[in-house]
């Protein structure tokens, strides 16, 4: 039965899987950070038809303001031009056996195997997810915000010049 | 209808394309694009499963906090990855990871 929320998913499956393959396929790099942006914005449109508002939002404020600018800023401080003779590996059919292995594999195991769902979609609203991030999961919630910290301070001492030289 | 199984099978498939990027492309910056797009085809699946999946109400919350633990941890990852590639690129001057040979035995 093909309802509205069924095609608007395919449309964001679409932009999803086709997102991916730009990444994937593109000669240029720049074109390959946009079909990144445009693939995660994909998953925030899923997101959104699961009635995961909050993170739809995280997604887009996250993937696609933070992440997709870090990778055009890390590509014009390495040498871009660099990018067009670094084309597809020399074992390149090996790898694509492999993927579609894994796709033909994930996806016999999704088809054979039966979990019990809900016919419907089962929203879960913000003040069920806050309490849920601030009571049952507060030790690992603020574990998180520690890694954040280390990270912050690790890529900062990685990319330090000492003394001005290097 | 949505089904679980759309979900399982659109994640399927991103994931399979990011492993792709991982094992085919030499730039190591495409590498960590690629691993972007394998880490959001789990929170796909991780998404599926909260939304249809029949459990409780207190264990349904419990799919999209695992979803922002996966963003967290990938933001951090992106941010030690680009600061190991940008000292790569001032020590070798190339981001081609088939020349990171040296410890090749």
């Amino acid at each position: 039965m093909i309802t509205p929320s069924l095609v608007f998913y395919y449309l964001a499956a679409a932009l999803v899987i086709a997102g991916g393959l730009g990444v994937v396929f593109t000669r240029n790099i720049v074109y390959a950070a946009f079909a990144l942006l445009a693939s995660l914005l994909g998953v925030a449109g899923v997101f959104l038809l699961m009635f995961a508002e909050f993170l739809a939002l995280v997604q887009v404020l996250i993937y696609g303001g933070a992440v997709v600018i870090v990778v055009l800023f890390s590509l014009m401080l390495t040498r871009i031009q660099d990018f067009e003779n670094l084309t597809d590996h020399r074992q390149w059919p090996l790898a694509a056996v492999i993927s579609i292995g894994v796709f033909v594999l994930l996806t016999a195991s999704v088809v054979t195997t039966g979990v019990r769902t809900t016919t419907e979609r089962n929203s879960v609203d913000f003040a069920t997810l806050g309490e849920s991030l601030f009571t049952d999961w507060a030790v690992p919630f603020e574990v998180a915000s520690l890694v954040l910290l280390v990270a912050l301070i690790g890529s900062i001492v990685l990319v330090r010049t000492v003394g001005g030289r290097d | 209808m949505i089904e679980l199984a759309h979900l399982q099978i659109l994640a399927a498939a991103l994931f399979s394309i990011g492993l792709y990027g991982v094992l085919a492309r030499r730039s190591a910056v495409l590498i960590l694009m690629s691993i972007e797009l394998m880490l959001n085809a789990v929170n796909i699946n991780l998404i599926g499963f909260a939304a249809f999946v029949d459990f409780g109400e207190a264990q349904r919350a419990l799919g999209q906090v695992l979803v922002i633990f996966v963003i967290t941890i990938a933001a951090a990852e992106l941010a030690l990855a680009i600061a190991i590639i940008l000292r790569l690129y001032r020590n070798r001057s190339s981001v081609n990871v088939d020349g990171l040979d040296t410890l090749k035995w």
